[in-house]
């Protein structure tokens, strides 16, 4: 599925594929019930998210399930995105002219390739905070299996599994702020898989020339 | 002991003052467990078996006389027992009676975060109503006892109630009332700490027990359930008791800093992303037209 061509026909470029695209929604579906169910038993200010999603035992039954499901998408992902993810030294760069991009600057920030720096960031935050949230979680799945000696094992689970949630919650509100409100085209890539090509020529410069490279040379 | 609610304040067209008025009742309840007359005979753990219900477990034999390593979701009341070799080589069989101590600060409550799983009433009782219990065992990780069990069969975590449903109805506890020894009071918490320190005390001066004392621990607030021990300087001797036990600290920090800590971080970042917008707005594309001509638009 990856040999799609990436400069279609009708003058658009295919950002995802459709294998790109199912991953991506297959995480995040996964991970927003995980958030609303983990919140629900994080605050009980938020109990009520349980009871709306079928009950507060059903959330807990299932929470886990999804883990499970949730962890099989940041595996693809990995498997997908892994290589395009390193980091490179031009990052650092980026890094430095972060300031502009906050500030809508972007003709000061270095040309960014199929991923720029902070996409990166997410990915990998997710990667490892995923990995963390999959041991603590398993801990708290099957806490009448830990022996009493082992007591400080369910303590630290249960302090880090939300640590680790909290962390990908600080990712997860700016990707969802950018991928909607804040970079405007970049939605549609998750849905439909195409951007326009002045959107991946100012976004994603140093990809967009690369693709137009390759389709001279397949030419 | 228990009974608020039928003590009387005022009575209509009553001659007179009323019955009992002005008392100055104490509704806190507590069990006494005198380990040092307790014969091991095991009453009552079938008593607690026998009002709750639940089929006697198969034992699991461990060269000692106990009958199981530990309480189970439907074996609530254990006898600990402990074969200790004294300094000056004489054995001393020690035997306490394991159960829910029924913390004044119980950490299975501080811990569980399903609404009205675990309740404390004013008499001093920690109940799990687990109509509300989501099976999630945080209560286990809370507990500095090892006391609430998962049930894999209802999926929910259960243990002792001390007899809500008994005392509630101005019984004492079936533990108490199988005893044969005497070994087992039912009383007001104050009632029972002065006939604990008693106890100690007659243990001390007269039957050369020098470090005979009451347990009744300030880290979880004092507890509903306390002992007499002959060596009271080194309770892990009873069948692991612990000596200092408090409400774990990792569930102290994660109930309130990490909580504040989050919810104020989750709270700064959605306020944060709106002001960005507000201020910055969203990014536009060079070059992109809409079709009326105005800048930005290339969804
Ligand atoms: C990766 C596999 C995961 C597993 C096996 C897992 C498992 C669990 C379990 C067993 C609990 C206890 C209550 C319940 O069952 O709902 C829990 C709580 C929680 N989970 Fe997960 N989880 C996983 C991933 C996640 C993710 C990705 C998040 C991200 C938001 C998350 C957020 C939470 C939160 C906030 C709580 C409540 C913590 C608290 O009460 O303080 N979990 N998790
Ligand atoms: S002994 Fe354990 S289960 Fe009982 S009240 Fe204390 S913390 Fe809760």
């Amino acid at each position: 599925m990856s040999r799609e061509p990436y400069l279609l026909p009708n003058g658009r470029v295919l950002r995802y594929t459709f294998h790109e695209r199912l991953v991506h929604w297959l995480t995040g579906v996964s991970y927003v019930y995980l958030l609303l169910t983990g919140l629900a038993f994080w605050s009980p200010w938020l109990f009520w998210i349980a009871i709306i999603l079928g009950g507060a035992t059903i959330s807990r039954e299932l929470h886990p399930w999804v883990g499970l499901v949730f962890t099989v998408g940041v595996s693809m992902m990995y498997r997908m995105w892994h290589r395009q993810m390193k980091e490179t030294p031009a990052d650092k760069t980026w890094w430095a002219a972060i300031g502009h991009y906050i500030r809508n600057e972007d003709d000061q920030v270095p040309s960014a390739d199929r991923f720029n720096p902070g996409q990166k960031l997410l990915f990998w935050g997710f990667f490892w905070n995923g990995i963390l949230l999959l041991l603590t979680g398993l801990i708290l799945w099957f806490p009448q299996y830990i022996p009493w000696s082992l007591g400080f094992l369910r303590l630290a689970a249960v302090f880090l599994h939300p640590v680790f949630a909290l962390c990908t919650i600080a990712l997860f509100i700016i990707h969802v702020y950018m991928g909607t409100a804040m970079e405007r085209g970049a939605f549609g890539s998750v849905i439909r898989g195409d951007v326009s090509r002045a959107w991946a020529n100012e976004h994603h410069h140093t990809w967009y020339q690369q693709l137009l490279r390759d389709s001279t040379a397949r030419k | 002991m228990s009974q608020a609610a039928t003590e009387l304040v005022r009575i209509s067209g009553h001659a007179g003052p009323v019955p009992g008025a002005g008392l100055d009742r104490e509704f806190t309840v507590c069990k006494l467990v005198d380990t040092t007359t307790c014969i091991g005979c095991k009453a009552c753990e079938v008593a607690c078996l026998e009002w709750n219900g639940y089929p006697f477990s198969e034992t699991k034999f461990d060269n000692s006389y106990q009958t199981m390593p530990e309480t189970a979701w439907n074996y609530w009341n254990l006898i600990k027992f402990n074969e200790h070799e004294r300094e000056d080589g004489t054995l001393m069989l020690l035997m306490r009676k394991d159960q829910c101590m029924h913390c004044a600060d119980p950490g299975c409550l501080a811990a569980c975060p399903a609404d009205g799983a675990i309740v404390q009433y004013a008499n001093g009782i920690v109940d799990f109503q687990e109509a509300n219990c989501i099976g999630c065992g945080y209560c286990m990780s809370g507990c500095p006892f090892n006391i609430p069990k998962f049930s894999p069969e209802a999926r929910k975590v259960f243990k002792c109630t001390l007899c809500n449903d008994r005392v509630s109805v101005g019984l004492e506890p079936a533990c108490i009332k199988a005893c044969p020894t005497g070994c087992l009071h039912f009383g007001t918490k104050n009632e029972m700490k002065e006939l604990a320190e008693t106890r100690a005390r007659q243990l001390r001066e007269h039957s050369g027990f020098a470090d005979a004392g009451v347990y009744d621990p300030p880290g979880v607030g004092g507890t509903h359930v306390i002992y007499v021990l002959h060596d009271a300087k080194h309770p892990e001797l009873y069948g692991g008791l612990p000596n200092d036990p408090q409400v774990p600290l990792m569930v102290r920090l994660w109930k309130e800093p990490l909580k504040w800590i989050g919810n104020l971080g989750i709270i700064v970042g959605v306020v944060g992303i709106f002001i960005h917008y507000l201020r910055f707005g969203p990014k536009v594309v060079k070059g992109e037209r809409k079709a009326n001509g105005s800048e930005g638009e290339n969804l």
